[in-house]
This record gives C-alpha cells, structure tokens and sequence, in this order.
C-alpha cells in the first residue's frame, strides 16, 4: 500500500513515537497494535466504506422493487466482465462451492467483450480522479473536472478532425496534448483567480464547468462552428481523422474494443506518484496543502501553487477527455456535451480512493464496473431494470462521499469497539 | 491524612491511554483553604488528573472522595453539583454575550419558570462580584474586557455555582505580570474565605508565591509533596525533570562585531490596516543577543514577520549584513543569512504532517543538495536529518517519524536544528520556549547563547521577561509599536513590567 499510495510512506512503516514510556507499560506491543490499527485503517476504512454503501444500495433496492438484492448484485457484476479475470466458474450450493470448473481464457467471449466496456470507463475515472486528488494534495476541491474534461474533448475533437495528413502516433501526441494544454488552461484559471483574488475555487469550479458546457454546446449544436455540416439533422461534431484513433489493443475496433488509452491513464498514475514524491513541485504543493502558512514562512510561494495544482488537475481532466474522444467516441455530441458526468465521478474516486495512486486505481475500477454492469447493455433487463440500475449506481456513489466525510464517525465507532472490549478483558484476567 | 480539614482526596488514580500511563496511582489531597500546586512538565499527567477530578474522564483505578465521602464524576455536571469548579486554560465564554449572560448560563435564574429573570442574574454576579473584589461590570460584552478580566469572569461562573474547590489550568500562561499579580491576590481571598484551589502549572516562581503545598509529578505518578517553606526553585526543577537543571543561563560577557540586522525607520501596518510598527530603528550586531520586550500585541508579531518578508512594510529599510532586504520575498531574506524561529511552532514552525525530513529542508528542498532541476532527494533529505537530529538531540522518532508525533520540546528542537543548522548570520527567535518544560526551555537557551557565542546577530522576542533578562545582553522595551526604552545586560523584571505599559515612554523620548 504504502509504496504507490500518495501519502508519505513513513506513517505506516513506522511505530507512532509515545512520549517517554513508563516502565510499567508495555510500549512495544501497544505502540505495534496502534502501528498496525493506523495501518489497516487506511485501508479498512474505504472498504468499509464501499461495503456500507453497498449494504444500503442494497436495502434501496428490496424496499423499491422487492427484488433480492444478492441476486441483482450478481447480475450487475456479471455485466461488468470482471469475472473474466478468474478463468475458473464456480457452482455454488447454499455456502459452498459444489463445483469448480476452469473455463480458461477466451478472449472473444462476451464475458471479455463486457470486461473491455468496463475498462474504457475505468479510463477517464482514474483521470478525473487524479485531477480531484493532485488539487486536494494542495488543498483545493477541484469541483471542475467536468469542464476540464469537456474543453479537453472540444480540443481533441478539433485537432482530430485537422492535421488530418500527419501520421498516425504524431496525430494522436499531438491531439491529445493540444486537449491536455486546454483542461490545464481551464483549471489554471481558477487556481490563477484563488491565487491573485483569493476567489473560492469551489464557486469558481462549478461556473467553469457551466461556462465549458455551454460554450461546448455552441460550438457543437445545431449550426455551430464545430457542426459537422453533412449532418444536417443532428448536433454532433465531424468525426475525427482515423490517424487520430487510439489503437484497439483488445477487442474490435469496430466493437469498441480496449484502447491503448488504458495504459496512459495507469502510467499517470505513476507520474502523480512521482511528481508529489520525488519533485520539489510536489514537495511544494504538499506543504501548502498541509500547512499553506508553514509552507509560505519556509519560502514557497502559496499563490503560484495553487494555480500549478489546479493547472495540473486540469491536465488530467483534459487528457481524459481527449482519450475518451480519440478513443471510442470519435466525435462529440451535443448529448455528451450537456449530459458528461465523468468529472463528477471523479470526485467520488479520488475521496474513495484517498487521494493515493494506488486507491484511485481501484476505486475507478469500482465505479467503472459499476457503470458497465448497471448499463442498458450489459444488465439482464429480466433481472433488474437497467434505468433503475443506473440511479443504484449513483446511489451508492452519493453514499460513498457521504461516508468518506464521516470517516470520523467509522474511526470512532472502530475505538469504541475497543474500549467496550478492554473492562471485560480486564475482568476475565481478574476471573 | 486524611482529617476534617480535608475537602477532596484522590487515592490511587491510574489512567492508561494507548501507550501512554498518564496517571500511575497517584494519590493527592487538598486542605480546607488552602493554595495546593499540581507542578508537572508538560505530558506530566497533570491535566489528565484534574480531568479526571472533573468528570471529563473516568478512572481506570483509584478513588475520589469529596468531603470524606467516595463519589463517581461521570461529567462535569456531578463535578460541579459536588462544588467542583474548573477554569480551563481556552476560556470558555461566548464573546458576544455579557459577564453576567456568561456566568448564568446553562443556570439561569427564570421568572415563572420561563422567563429569563436578567436583574437577579445581575444581582447575584454583582454580589459575588464585590464579595471578592472582582472589580467586574456585570453588563460588559466579554470582547470587551480584557484577557485577566475574562479569566476571572471564569472563576465568578465557577463561584456562582457554589464550587468551593477551584481547579485552575496553567491560569498564568496568557496573563502579563501585573495581571498574575492581581489574580494571586483573588486567590489569597478566596482561601481567607474558606474556597481551595488546586493550581496546575509549569512555573517554578508562580508555585513559591502563592501556594501552600506542592504536589510534583512527574512521568504520570506523583514524586513528592512538599511545603512551600523550604522548597527552593532548584530542589522543585530536580524534582520535575528528574536531573539537575541550570535555571540560570550561563553565559560569558558578550564581545559585539559588526552590525548584522539593521532595521531602519521601519513603518508596518497590521491586518486590520492599523499602524502596528511605528517608526522603529534599532540594529543587532554578532555576538549580542538583542531582546524586545512587551505585552502581546504591541506591533512585535508585525516587527518581525516585515523583517523577514513575510508581510510588506509600508516604509524604512531592513537590511542583513549590509545587504537591503527591504520588501524581498521571504526565500530571498532566507538565503541572505537569516534564521527565523518562529512564535508559533505548529502553525508556521512545521509542517505538522511532513516527516522529520521534509520539515528540516522547507528552506532547502529547492537547491542542491536536497534537489536538483526540481527532482527531489530524499535519501539525501534523510541523510542530512539524521545528522542534525542527532547534533540537536531530538528524541522520539528519526528522519521518516511525522512532527505531529513529537513532543512540543522536541519538535522546537526540530525547528532550532532547522534554523541554526543553515548557519545564518542573524538568528530571530521569537517566543522560543513557549509552551516547553523546564528541560527543553534550557536546551533553547544554551542553543541561543551557543548561536551568539558563534558571532551571530540574535533577535529574541519574548513575553516572558526571566527569559529576557537573562539571555538578552540589550533590551529593547516595546510599547504600541514603539521602542519606548533601551536597557544593558542589568535590568530588573520591575522596571521593564512598568516600561512595557507605556509609563517608561517618557523617560525614552527624553
């Protein structure tokens, strides 16, 4: 956990120092349990957290519906392609396994097909997510993935759609850094007013991201300069070059097969990783997001942080965007425009994931696959409703940040666990 | 022990925290009208047994017996009902209402059951008030007053609700001396009257002047109780701190060189854009150590944060070895030579989530070693921790240990091993050993006079004047944002308390 997550790595390694320890008291394997509480915290709690919201998705869904739960669950995984992953399908028998069989790898079964759906989506929620989490590293709450996200598919689209004579890789380097240059420009404006007004880039955020939606809206809507003219009859862009295409390393390219986007948005995670660890700009933007004070009486400046830490946040929506685009879109539409809830998600991720590399991958994973498997093509429409699947999906994204911000009261409840547990312990020894 | 005379005893309390024993059985009694000292170090056990006295805490062991009879405190509420007062270090009182809406709170006195019945409120305080010699105005808002008033609106809350046994946390750590002075003088009435007060502290001269009986702790248990007759600073400091301690610095006569930190005619505008700093000029040259005494809020806080760039002066010139640093960003002023400890060690010293590492280079990260085109080195950050931890003898955790797990002695270790560790010429402390027991508080000292000693400019503010008269080899006395007097290395705690309330104005401008 510690090597990829976010944090510094020395908490974890290390046993909390107690002030002068009593001879009495058993430090050693006291401070050792606190080390190690302190270290499946930081992985319990979002588990836990994950887990409750499911629980109560759950109950929303046999209250509603009076359907079982488990049995909706299982559908809304199956449609996630996930069990892809473990080439063995099990029967089971009330509680266990009455039957193991090895199905092996069939890369073409409709199994693969779901699971390379839920990885396009897992794609730009690892992006989004790193442009909530770079910002919350500096302590900003980035509410403008959305937008950044946006302006990065306007500028993908554009650049794809010209150049339309470079070769391949040049034409896709340079789309999606013209898309990367225009998230960090629309997060940079915000960071940049923080910085010289100190205008909140909460309130900021959010009308950028309507700014971005309805200039998007404009550009893209009917008789637009962004229009495709041959498409008289519907609001969409022209489509991209095909030596704009990412190239579809799984799947069919003409099934939306898994694109190469994949691997960049999981080498960014390496680059967050990297930048806030082993650079003086993300030792500079971690000590303004600790203690912006200390970190302006150390001689750093407070101002242009913000604005790098919002531009870089940016970068990641914006690229997310250009790799939705050149990836499997390949045009934009006027319903995408107004209707993309990717930078949102977003936000969601990054908490649940705890602003660490290695969190953000799993939570995008999580929500990903919840997207996949509650959608109107992968959920068994005779088992659960897709159009009701979808808001159990944004259910249980909701209760995952309501939970993250009760992180307190999990905690709490965790210690008190502890202290009911200690008088009786106290009284067996006494026994 | 125990006899008629006897008001609350404590037997045997034990409290364990996770990995910590903060209290280890300790026993301690109080007498009908008297003054009894709970000294103890910081992290001594001290706050958690009058905790526990209060009812904030329950007791894993031990025994509380209130007028000879046992008694279980589940809240504050059975603490007061058995006439316990507390008043707390942080007051707490809502400003914005008055004294006397403050003390009758969650107690009101009603009419009809319902009705807030203002004018007995107002009576009762007003009584209590001159009963004794309060010198209160029940109608004054509590933004209004001052910090000693505040304070004793706080025991008047405890009185009003018939506590006969006072419980006051480190009650001198925000009053000036004049203040301590006329708190001591309440506490001698209220014992003539019958109350008892236990009295928490860290202060050795404060336990000699006004207590009767001192109980000292030390590492969760009780060492000793003694009589004041008798007791001596030094035989309470061994006590404390569990070896000799020089209360006195030590310190060779002072050789001065050339002017080092310069400040000229300087003019600084708080935040409120009130002029704080009015046209100071004074000079520090290496080998001295300069201090400035003063009550809080006196322009220092703005004096030294214009020197070092973090606020702009509105005019004068500051400059560091001949250098003018006057408006530079606060990286340039560093890299000039200065070393800057600052007031608040939590809030500007460290970085309270960063590792021991990272804190000791948040001057340095940007420039090799540390770094190099903006690629970080922590082996190297690390490296160089080790050693300046172990040259400042820093315990309680290595390189890779976070500063908030640190002792506040060790994490002002931290910060001196920061700031001295660069080598600057001109060394500003400010407030060094606030909040720091006896053993840390000599360690800075021996640092302070160490730094001057290397022939470096030191600057020491402080509100506590021992600490200035004993280091310091000039004073310089502030007084609304003015130096209203200058005195030599002898210079006694009376004069400088007068001065430091604006009556030695005169005698400067002479």
């Amino acid at each position: 956990m510690s090597g990829l997550s976010g944090e510094p790595p020395d908490m974890t390694g290390q046993t909390p120092e107690v002030s002068e320890p009593t001879p009495e008291s058993k430090v050693p394997s006291v401070a050792a349990r606190l080390a190690l509480w302190q270290r499946s915290g930081g992985v319990i709690t979002p588990i836990l957290t994950a887990l409750i919201a499911f629980l109560i998705g759950g109950l929303v869904v046999f209250a509603t519906t009076g359907k079982d739960p488990v049995h909706t669950y299982k559908a809304i995984f199956k449609g996630t392609g996930l069990s892809w992953l473990s080439p063995v399908s099990i029967h089971w028998h009330l509680f266990y396994p009455a039957g193991i069989h090895w199905t092996g790898w069939d890369t073409t079964s409709p199994t693969a097909l779901n699971l390379q759906q839920t990885l396009i989506v897992v794609t730009p929620l690892i992006l989004t997510g790193l442009a909530v989490a770079f910002a919350f590293r500096c302590g900003l709450f980035n509410i403008g993935g959305n937008g950044q996200y946006t302006v990065g598919a306007l500028v993908a689209v554009q650049f794809g759609v010209w150049f339309a004579g470079l070769p391949g890789p040049l034409h896709v380097i340079v789309a999606m850094l013209a898309a990367t240059l225009a998230g960090a420009a629309w997060g940079g404006i915000a960071g940049f007013l923080k910085a010289a007004t100190g205008a909140h880039e909460v309130i900021t955020t959010i009308m950028l991201n309507w700014i971005a939606l309805w200039v998007g809206s404009y550009l893209v809507g009917f008789n637009g300069p962004m229009q495709d003219p041959r498409a008289v009859s519907a609001p969409v862009t022209r489509p991209i070059a095909d030596s704009a295409h990412l190239h579809v390393f799984w799947g069919n390219p003409l099934l939306q097969g898994l694109h190469v986007g994949f691997f960049i948005a999981v080498a960014m995670l390496f680059v967050y990783w990297i930048v806030l660890n082993r650079t003086t700009l993300g030792y500079e933007v971690r000590a303004v997001g600790f203690n912006a004070e200390a970190a302006r009486y150390g001689g750093i400046s407070v101002g242009r942080n913000f604005f790098l830490a919002m531009a870089i946040s940016g970068a990641f929506a914006g690229l997310a965007g250009s790799i939705d685009i050149l990836g499997w879109e390949f045009n934009l539409d006027l319903t995408v425009v107004q209707t993309v809830q990717i930078g949102f998600i977003g936000i969601a991720v990054a908490l649940l994931g705890r602003n660490s590399a290695i969190g953000i991958f799993f939570s995008a994973l999580l929500f990903g696959a919840l997207l996949t498997g509650t959608s109107t093509r992968n959920l068994d429409p005779s088992v659960f409703q897709p159009q009701l699947a979808g808001n159990l999906t944004r259910i249980i994204q909701g209760l995952v940040v309501l939970f993250v911000g009760a992180d307190l009261l999990i905690i709490y409840l965790w210690q008190a666990r502890k202290k009911l547990r200690l008088p009786q312990r106290k009284a067996a020894e006494q026994a | 022990m125990a006899d008629e005379l006897t008001v609350l005893e404590l037997r045997g309390i034990t409290k364990q925290f996770p990995g910590v024993l903060a209290n280890d059985h300790i026993d301690f009694d109080l007498r009908r009208g008297e003054v009894h000292a709970l000294l103890g170090e910081n992290g001594a056990g001290k706050s958690t047994l009058m905790n526990i006295l209060y009812g904030l805490y329950q007791p894993d062991e031990g025994q509380i017996l209130v007028k000879g009879e046992p008694v279980h405190l589940h809240s504050p509420k059975d603490a007061i009902n058995r006439g316990i007062g507390m008043v707390h270090q942080h007051f707490m009182l809502i400003p914005v209402m008055t004294v006397a809406e403050n003390i009758v709170l969650a107690n009101e006195p009603t009419r009809a059951g319902l009705l807030l019945d203002t004018n007995a409120a107002d009576r009762r305080v007003r009584e209590l008030s001159r009963s004794f010699n309060f010198a209160i105005d029940p109608d004054a808002l509590v933004e209004s007053i001052t910090v000693g008033q505040q304070q004793r609106v706080e025991i008047l809350k405890a009185l009003y609700r018939y506590a006969d046994i006072l419980i006051l946390d480190e009650p001198t750590a925000v009053l000036t001396p004049q203040e301590a002075n006329e708190l001591f003088e309440i506490l001698r009435t209220l014992t003539r009257e019958g109350m008892s007060v236990i009295f928490i502290t860290h202060k050795l001269n404060e336990v000699l002047e006004i207590a009767d009986r001192i109980t000292v702790v030390r590492r969760g248990k009780r060492i000793d109780t003694v009589d004041r007759q008798g007791a001596t600073e030094e035989g309470l400091a061994r006590m404390m701190v569990g070896r000799e301690v020089l209360l006195r610095v030590e310190k060779p006569v002072s050789d001065p060189g050339d002017p080092l930190l310069t400040v000229d005619d300087l003019h600084v505008f708080d935040d409120r854009g009130l002029e704080a700093v009015r046209g100071v000029s004074f000079e520090v040259r290496g080998g001295e150590i300069v201090g400035i005494a003063g009550v809080d809020g006196n322009g220092q806080t703005e004096l030294i944060d214009a020197i070092t760039g973090l606020r702009k002066a509105a005019s004068g010139r500051v400059s560091i070895a001949g250098r003018d640093v006057t408006g530079a960003a606060p990286a340039t002023v560093l890299d000039r030579g200065l070393g800057h400890i600052p007031e608040d060690r939590q809030l500007r010293g460290l970085v309270l989530d960063f590792s021991l590492a990272e804190n000791l280079a948040l001057h340095d990260y940007d420039k090799p070693p540390d770094s190099r085109w903006g690629w970080l080195f922590p082996r190297q950050l690390i490296r160089r921790a080790r050693e300046l931890l172990t040259q400042f003898d820093v315990r309680g955790g290595g390189p890779q240990t976070r500063a908030s797990a640190l002792s506040g002695g060790n994490q002002q270790k931290v910060v001196l091993a920061r700031e001295i560790g660069r080598g600057p010429s001109v060394l500003i402390a400010a407030q060094p050993t606030r909040g720091l027991d006896v053993g840390a508080i000599e360690f800075v000292h021996r640092r302070l006079v160490e730094a001057r000693d290397n022939g470096k400019a030191v600057l020491l503010v402080s509100l506590e004047l021992d600490e200035i008269i004993s280091l310091s080899d000039r004073t310089l006395v502030f007084y609304e944002g003015e130096i209203v007097a200058q005195h030599g290395p002898d210079v006694t705690e009376d004069e400088l308390g007068i001065e430091m309330t604006g009556a030695g104005r005169k005698v400067a401008a002479a």
